[in-house]
């Protein structure tokens, strides 16, 4: 077990303490629904949810299959605005932003790690990495020293010319990992990273993870497994789009807050 | 998003798809291909036919007798027709107005000999403003004179083609030759003219006085003692030819006595204007390529929004991706818009290399120079690029307007 899994391991001695008020909240969702309409049905994917998630915080969401995760895990990501509600990331409201303004958000200050992956086919690692620099404004120089960077951070320095089909799922997830952090995002978002890796592969991921949060990211996961919210701090539990449980293990690390200070 | 950025990422989509996206770019190929074949050769021709109007003499008419009837406006029984003659020339120079050269052309043929080289050739009795006439000048020695004319005088000038025929490198100036057997001084060679619009070597020919042929070399019998053959009439800038032509008639019906209402036994024509409604057919036909080109690259562009849909459909995971990673609507849009124009300048450069090919033979086949220049190449490749752009917009805004999420979760 590594540093991180010890910490939590010894953490969850501690009972649930609410987050420190230092740590101002990253994301501030008030009175947050998202209706979806088909025909004459609507279906009420989050309903009336409000929240707060500090920065340097490692949250879990849990909860059934059509609970509400993906779509809270889509409007925190700004790829899609609330029916109703305020959802404030970094302090400014979503509902007000412009589309370029939500690209420029997702592409500067979130990152995003998919199920799936989404790597790009036939591309090599360290261009998947450069991807969202290529959209950047302004669009850095050191483009490929960046990608190389995030890539050894990952693990994966010698495999940069690696194709999607000569790496391992993990191995994949990891390139993914390089591209979500590639422009310093301040939140990280991974809906079922470990969905489709096997059980050791994913407790890497989470490790990863773990590593990324202690650097000051704000990382939120979904997952179904137990075992892999567990790494997190927070847990929260969604069922028919509301939040039924809200638990916290310990308070932020002094370290992470530490480390917020200097970033 | 650089230009660059968007370059490279649609050639790494159409490498991935090489074969389909050169198929899918035939309709611009041939689109392409026949806008260069089509200015090409339309400009070759037009070149040739303009080089061949300006090697009959600009600003003139010809006069043939016979009626316009028969063949290419001569009856077939020339030798019965009242032939044009020298009182014709002098009337014609006396009362139309403008002008300013006129001579007649006696052809025959016969044998001409240097030494012992032995060349059978056009023997042409004419005026001394021929060379003026025909836009044809004597390139070395002297042109004829009225004095030459008066006395009958056997000197003769050359066309390049005797010339080569008989002297090979000899300077033939001075030279006496026999033409018909008899014995002539070269006091001239012709520049060079090459082919007339029948395909006939001008150059192959030998210039004698109106008068000398008339008595001496061209079939006795068969001539009237002042007959000048055709008859070319140079006129000045300001003439009018269409008015010059009038004036002709009239004055030779006049002095043939032909009767109001009878038939013209002869002809005046301007060779000019004959030429200039050859290219007039070929206009037509520039006008079918033209259309030609437009359908193709109409088809063509079809083609490249059919496979930019089938393209953004694919990928759309991919779209999805970009924009959850920070891509603009309008990155999406230019990217696709690269990729469409990317694929049409491919096709445009493969058109461009078939249509030169293309016009290079054709214009070798018709003997007609190839007239390549830099501008059809531009014209060429602004169609293709514009068809892109055209036919591209469409599935360019509905690759940028796609929703993130429903994109990233599409299979
Ligand atoms: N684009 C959509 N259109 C209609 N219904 C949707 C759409 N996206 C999600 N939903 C519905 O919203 C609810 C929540 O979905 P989601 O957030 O994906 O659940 P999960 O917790 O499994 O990630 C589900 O009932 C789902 O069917
Ligand atoms: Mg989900």
């Amino acid at each position: 077990m590594n540093s991180v899994a010890a910490i939590i391991e010894a953490s969850q001695v501690s009972a649930p303490v609410a987050p420190q008020s230092a740590a101002p909240a990253l994301i501030r969702a008030s009175g947050v629904s998202k209706i979806y309409r088909m025909g004459d049905q609507t279906v009420r994917a989050l309903d009336d949810v409000s929240l707060e998630i500090a920065k340097g915080d490692f949250v879990a969401i849990m909860g059934a299959s059509g609970s509400g995760k993906s779509t809270m895990m889509n409007l925190i990501g700004a790829l899609d605005r609330p029916t109703t509600g305020h959802l404030a990331i970094d302090g400014r409201d979503i509902a007000t932003m412009s589309s370029d303004e939500l690209a420029d958000l997702r592409n500067g200050t979130i990152g995003f790690v998919f199920q799936q992956f989404n790597l790009l086919p036939r591309t090599p690692a360290l261009n998947q990495v450069i991807l969202p620099l290529l959209y950047a404004h302004p669009r850095p120089d050191d483009l490929e020293a960046r990608a190389h960077h995030r890539l050894e951070q990952v693990g994966l320095g010698k495999r940069t010319d690696h194709l999607p089909s000569q790496l391992s799922g993990g191995q994949q997830q990891r390139v993914a990992i390089a591209r979500a952090l590639i422009n310093n995002p301040k939140i990280l978002l991974a809906d079922e990273p470990t969905g489709a890796l096997d059980t050791k592969t994913s407790e890497e991921i989470m490790k990863l993870f773990g590593e990324l949060n202690a650097e000051g990211i704000t990382v939120i996961i979904v997952t179904h497994e137990p075992d892999i919210a567990d790494f997190a701090r927070r847990k929260l539990v969604f069922r028919d789009g509301k939040i039924i449980d809200d638990t916290e293990r310990a308070p932020l690390k002094a370290a992470t807050a530490a480390k917020d200070r200097v970033l | 998003m650089t230009l660059f950025d968007s370059l490279a990422i649609a050639w790494t989509a159409l490498r991935s798809n090489l074969l389909r996206s050169i198929l899918t770019t035939l309709g611009i190929i041939i689109g392409v291909a026949s806008v260069i074949i089509l200015v090409s050769v339309g400009s070759g021709a037009r070149v040739e036919v303009e080089k061949q109007i300006a090697s009959l003499g600009s600003n003139m008419l010809v006069v043939f007798s016979g009626s316009s009837r028969g063949m290419g406006g001569r009856s077939a029984g020339a030798g019965t027709d009242l032939p044009i003659a020298e009182g014709d020339v002098a009337a014609i120079r006396d009362k139309v107005q403008g002008v300013i050269a006129i001579s007649g052309q006696l052809n025959g043929s016969g044998p001409v000999v240097n030494g012992n080289t032995n060349w059978t050739t056009t023997l042409s009795g004419v005026h001394p403003d021929f060379a003026t006439v025909r836009d044809w000048p004597v390139r070395a020695g002297r042109d004829f004179t009225p004095q030459d004319i008066r006395a009958s005088a056997k000197v003769v000038i050359l066309g390049q083609t005797a010339v080569k025929q008989l002297f090979q490198d000899e300077d033939p100036i001075g030279a006496t030759i026999r033409v018909k057997s008899a014995p002539f001084q070269v006091i001239g060679v012709l520049a060079p003219k090459g082919q007339s619009a029948m395909g006939r070597d001008q150059d192959d020919v030998a210039l004698i006085p109106m008068t000398t042929a008339r008595g001496y070399i061209v079939g006795k019998s068969q001539v009237q003692s002042d007959q000048v053959g055709q008859l070319y009439i140079k006129f000045d800038n300001s003439t009018d030819l269409k008015d010059a032509q009038e004036q002709i008639e009239t004055l030779l019906r006049q002095r043939r006595r032909i009767q109001p209402g009878a038939e013209d036994n002869f002809n005046v024509r301007n060779l000019a204007e004959t030429m200039k409604a050859r290219t007039e057919v070929l206009s037509t036909m520039t006008y079918l390529l033209a259309a030609t080109s437009v359908i193709s690259l109409i088809v063509g562009g079809i083609g490249i929004m059919n496979i930019m849909l089938v393209s953004v459909t694919e990928r759309t995971r991919e779209i999805g991706l970009r924009l959850a990673v920070g891509a603009r609507q309008r990155d999406i849009m230019r990217q696709f818009l690269v990729e469409a124009v990317t694929l049409c300048l491919i096709g445009g450069l493969i058109g461009i290399a078939l249509g030169v090919g293309a016009a290079a033979i054709v214009a070798n086949a018709a003997d007609w120079p190839v007239v390549i220049s830099p501008a059809v190449i531009a014209l060429a490749m602004a169609a293709a690029a514009g068809t892109g752009i055209v036919f591209g917009y469409f599935p360019a805004r509905r690759a940028s307007g796609l929703n993130p999420i429903e994109a990233l979760r599409s299979e």
